[in-house]
């Protein structure tokens, strides 16, 4: 033990770390925030660190080349020792952090943690909210398969919306004409040198100022911010009744960190590795690309919005969303800290993330896009055919025939881009159909040159039998007046 | 020499070292600027475009639509296969073609023909176009992005190079009619 002292000492009194070291170390903390809810800031900490390390890791063997980057993860999966168990805790680490840093940010929204003197902590976090989602961005692109191809596509189409220079903005996110090897290769830079810079730079700067300024109190209904006394107040919390930062309060970010390295590396090994999906080969268009989890949000927003507003809404929503964020503590300095005290803010809260999460629900199932095979792949439900005629019979041969499977359901199977059609005929009277299959409308193609007379009538034919037996079919009540009783029931 | 003239010329000595690395950082700059702009720059005036042959005119039957795939031209030896690129030929009627851009006019996925139901359907947000590439339904503003084409001993040639993108002038200026057959 003397040893390690004289060593430790000697090192000390050159590097002379070891006072400011203990200094932080024992800093005093304010007593209730030695608690569960101060625990995801250090947490979003480890989990960056895991990522520098598996990083260098998957770098020792990833190929940062358009035409070999599929076949080295593939060698890192299936060829390496363990490889794909690194490739898993690096893309479950992802997930873990931007989880974590999100609900860092919200936690300490709610508790007010963004007011004086802490509103260039705020900021500095929203920043890193940004990198550490580019972060994610690029990575999905190192993940150089089908889906990273054509996200890419997504990205360069985003870009070239931008007014004036959208053109050059294409050209310099891919490093030329199309997406290729310069492609590859600048995201690579991206993912490994100039985010994770930038990540380091703002982690350092968040963490010195957490330091400097103090953990944000224990927001307390009716402990007003006002910054005349607030710095001689928080002295007092912390002085008076503070705990050392060590040993009292590092408890417990301590043990969640563990839990959390934990629970990355159980999902590890229980699902293992993200991809690599299909080969990044564009000439294979059999493919429904998809992003990642953390960007299923903006692929269900991208289908929703009409066509005209897209762009604006696109280049414009998001650059207002990182200003309200950026100046949040900047017009909200003062005032109540606690939830309890701040409806607006817990509403809103609320209403982003169920939207966040109905539209990424909706990302994951897609009900927007033609289900591409369903016509070859799913069968009419025999109840649909049962005791049905020859004309009826064909119709439904048409209904497959012709793709109608692909965005309309029968029994829950097939398409949700259009309506369900198990009921159609209550809705719509033969006319109408006829009308609806020739003309289209309502964002359904016009059939119109596609069907030949006889094809609309058995399609027709069929979609009318689509009714419950106990309820009758729409018809056409002026008929009988117009055309006469013999017309009644039209073919 | 007093004290003060003595701090004046060290004040003048960083004065004339900030200058001198500012001229640097200038000098530096411009070379830093243009290789990272190159992407934008780089064979700007003959541009990326070019016209590459998808082959005999025999694989694009009359009334059919087919899937056809060129090298890009501006390859660099590591691109490996993406630089494979699919477009969708259409045969009108022996006389006149017309060749889509495999990328959905909204975000760039690569859309499906049906020849069944003579539609494009696009995989991603359920964009679908009619079989000369007009807008059917969905999110798509415009119809599918086209090449300009031309018939040279029996070869169909289409002037490409460059991803189309909504944003594009080249893409739309395409949009419209075939230039020559």
């Amino acid at each position: 033990m003397r040893l390690i002292q004289k060593v430790g000492d000697w090192f000390d009194l050159r590097l002379q770390l070891g006072k400011p070291i203990r200094e932080t170390a024992e800093h005093p903390v304010p007593r209730e925030t030695a608690s569960w809810f101060y625990v995801f800031g250090s947490a979003a900490l480890t989990c960056f660190m895991l990522q520098i390390v598996t990083g260098i890791l998957l770098a020792l063997i990833y190929v940062p080349s358009a035409g070999e980057a599929w076949n080295s993860l593939q060698t890192l999966n299936h060829g390496i020792a363990l490889g794909w168990f690194i490739r898993a805790l690096h893309g479950w680490g992802s997930n873990f952090m931007v989880a974590i840093v999100l609900i860092h940010m919200v936690q300490v929204f709610l508790f007010g943690a963004y007011k004086f003197p802490r509103e260039l902590t705020w900021i500095v976090g929203v920043l890193l909210l940004l990198v550490t989602l580019g972060m994610a961005f690029t990575g999905q692109v190192l993940r150089f398969d089908q889906d990273a191809y054509w996200g890419l596509g997504i990205g360069a189409s985003i870009a070239s919306r931008v007014p004036v220079i959208g053109p050059w903005a294409v050209n310099l996110m891919l490093g030329g004409p199309i997406i290729a090897g310069a492609t590859l290769s600048r995201f690579f830079a991206l993912h490994v040198f100039i985010v994770p810079g930038l990540l380091i730079v703002f982690v350092g700067v968040h963490l010195l100022m957490v330091l400097k300024l103090g953990i944000n109190e224990w927001p307390m209904p009716g402990r007003i911010v006002r910054r005349a006394t607030y710095l001689q107040e928080y002295r007092e919390l912390t002085h008076k009744q503070g705990v050392p930062f060590v040993p009292s309060a590092v408890g417990k970010d301590i043990l969640f960190s563990g839990f959390i390295l934990l629970s990355i590396a159980i999902c590890a090994v229980y699902f293992g590795p993200f991809g690599p999906g299909g080969q990044p080969d564009p000439t294979i268009i059999q493919t429904a690309p998809r992003p990642d989890f953390f960007f299923l949000w903006l692929y269900a927003l991208l289908s929703f919005l009409p066509p005209s507003a897209e762009t604006p809404i696109l280049l414009i929503g998001p650059a207002v969303g990182i200003v309200v964020l950026l100046v949040l503590p900047l017009v909200a300095g003062e005032g109540e800290k606690s939830w309890k005290r701040r409806p607006i803010a817990v509403l809103t809260t609320l209403l982003i993330a169920v939207t966040l999460g109905t539209l990424t629900h909706l990302g994951q199932h897609t009900p927007w896009s033609p289900v591409m095979d369903a016509w070859s792949s799913q069968p009419i439900p025999s109840e649909y055919l049962r005791g049905r005629t020859a004309l009826e019979r064909r119709g439904a041969l048409v209904f497959q025939a012709k793709q109608c499977h692909n965005c309309h359901s029968l029994d829950d199977k097939g398409g949700q881009r259009g309506p369900a059609l198990d009921s159609v005929a209550l809705r719509l009277t033969a006319d109408q159909l006829i009308r609806q299959v020739i003309q289209g409308g309502g964002n359904m193609p016009a059939y119109g040159k596609n069907l030949s007379p006889a094809e609309t009538t058995a399609l027709v034919a069929f979609l009318k039998t689509l009714h419950p037996a106990s309820q009758p079919p729409a018809r056409d009540a002026s008929r009988a007046i117009a055309l006469g009783a013999s017309e009644v029931t039209p073919r | 020499m007093s004290a003060e003239t003595g701090m004046s010329r060290r004040a003048m000595l960083v004065k004339i070292g900030l200058l001198l690395n500012g001229i640097v950082g200038v000098v530096l700059a411009v070379p830093i600027v243009r290789y990272l702009v190159s992407p934008v720059t780089r064979e700007r005036q003959i541009g990326y475009e070019s016209w590459l042959s998808l082959g005999g005119l025999e694989q694009f039957p009359a009334g059919q639509t087919r899937l056809a795939t060129y090298r890009n031209p501006a390859v660099n030896a590591w691109d490996g296969e993406t630089a494979d690129i699919a477009c969708w030929v259409r045969n009108v009627d022996d006389q006149n073609f017309q060749v889509f851009a495999i990328n959905c006019a909204h975000l760039g996925c690569p859309v499906r023909w049906f020849a069944q139901s003579s539609l494009f359907m696009c995989p991603c947000h359920g964009g679908a176009y009619y079989q000369d590439g007009s807008r059917a339904s969905g999110p798509p503003e415009r119809g599918l992005f086209q090449y300009h084409y031309k018939i040279e001993d029996g070869k169909l040639l289409i002037k490409a190079g460059e991803m189309p993108t909504p944003g594009q002038p080249v893409a739309n200026k395409a949009g419209g009619k075939p230039t020559c057959a």
